[in-house]
């Protein structure tokens, strides 16, 4: 699928670093708050800063550079990214606590208001997992079975809303499952943990699906890759997702006799 | 359960054993079908290449089958080695319950691979080759061993064993 546009190559520059703009932004004001913070409070780990750099580079990789351009036309290269943009960044940008790290920079009254909107109904539903799956696995599922891949080539409007939901819906997913940041509205283990396992599932039945059933305009031959990239590439991120969930149940679990570690 | 944390302290091991023994066995179990899953996708579908990722006559319902096999597989593999380091440091670790567990969830998801995966829902054959029938007999038989011997291991590890520690 090729959009019959042939860019110069300083045009080409001038879109990237358009499209970069937004990225280096997000690192550049992370960076600036942990700074920032650690000035009043106890100094910010570098690792969440190492986290979160390398989640706003994942999901920058999936919209400006090489695997970008190629996805365009190649279907292996547009499942990297939606690995990319829809998992291991999310991921990356939940494990360091970007809204723990905003309500320290923050003055106290605006962290006030901040936290109230963390609290409020429509948060409720936004984190609440079996939203955030319908939404991400589901999303998918609207995407590669029905003729809007093909479409999101034609349209640069419809381009960018997908793969904004596409990040947004992991992001809110990953964050509805594993819990990092503060969640006021907190569910059980084993309720994420059965949510969690449909989800996915969800991802690995839609990803032998597309390995057996092509979304129009993919050759047989990209889908059978990418189908199977999507699924082992999925179940890597799942497992971290998996290990952190359990983790926090091994540590909410401990016995009461056991002090906790200083 | 909050009562059995709080009496941990004063307890023997084989009381503590005791009190999480459905733990053991449950530990066991999910490790055991964790395992048997990842055996089955390191050695048949990466190593050997004798299972295929999709087979052209699978059946829609086998392609759900198999997803949330693979999801569970995934999850239980880290939640019961978790509950396994659980078991440890509230020194209720019950090792023969334990490996009972294991053979069980091993015998039992390759049981169901072998029949419902394979046979009834096409997923993918054991191997493609013209005598399929001795894989799946020599398969599914040794799934039925592992289910027996698995039962008799948590038998003979039934609670009321305490008379012999003490």
């Amino acid at each position: 699928m090729n959009h019959g546009t042939h860019h110069s190559p300083a045009d080409t520059g001038m879109t990237d670093l358009l499209l970069s703009l937004p990225f280096i932004l997000l690192i550049v004001t992370y960076i600036a708050a942990a700074a920032l913070s650690s000035r009043r409070y106890k100094s910010w780990p570098v690792y969440r800063t190492v986290l979160w750099t390398g989640g706003v580079l994942s999901a920058a990789l999936a919209i400006v550079g090489p695997i970008a351009e190629r996805a365009h036309t190649d279907f292996v290269a547009h499942m990297a990214g939606h690995l990319l943009l829809g998992m291991l960044g999310p991921l990356l940008m939940v494990l360091s606590a970007p809204m723990t790290l905003l309500l320290r920079t923050l003055p106290v009254t605006i962290a006030r208001r901040v936290s109230r909107v963390l609290k409020s109904p429509p948060l409720r539903v936004l984190t609440d997992p079996v939203i955030t799956t319908i939404l991400n696995v589901g999303g998918l599922w609207v995407l590669y079975t029905t003729n809007l891949y093909a479409a999101m080539h034609e349209n640069i409007f419809l381009y960018a809303f997908i793969h904004l939901h596409v990040f947004l819906a992991g992001y809110f997913f990953t964050a509805s499952i594993i819990y990092i940041d503060p969640a006021p509205h907190r569910l059980s283990f084993v309720y994420r943990s059965v949510v969690l396992i449909i989800a996915l599932a969800g991802h690995s039945i839609l990803s032998k699906y597309i390995y057996a059933y092509p979304p129009a305009g993919v050759p047989a031959s990209q889908a059978e890759s990418g189908g199977m990239l999507m699924y082992y590439g999925g179940d890597a991120v799942d497992l971290v997702l998996i290990f952190v969930l359990c983790l926090h149940w091994y540590k909410a679990a401990r016995p009461r006799e056991l002090a906790p570690a200083s | 359960m909050k009562d059995q944390t709080r009496h941990t302290q004063i307890r023997s091991t084989a009381e503590s054993q005791e009190a999480y023994s459905s733990r053991n066995l449950w530990s066991g179990f999910l490790f055991g079908v964790g395992l048997v899953a990842f055996i089955d996708e390191a050695v048949f579908h990466q190593l050997l290449h004798w299972h295929h990722f999709y087979d052209k006559s699978t059946m829609d319902i086998g392609l759900v089958a198999d997803g949330f096999f693979h999801a569970f597989s995934w999850f239980a593999t880290v939640a019961g080695l978790f509950m396994y380091a659980d078991l440890k440091r509230r020194h209720a670790l019950w090792r023969r319950r334990w490996w009972g567990g294991v053979l069980l969830g091993v015998g039992v998801f390759q049981l169901y691979d072998g029949i419902i995966h394979h046979k009834v829902m096409r997923i993918h054959q054991i191997r493609y080759v013209e005598n399929v029938l001795v894989y799946d007999l020599v398969w599914n038989i040794l799934a039925v061993i592992l289910i027996i011997i698995g039962a008799i291991v948590i038998r003979r590890s039934k609670p009321s064993r305490e008379a012999e520690i003490k």
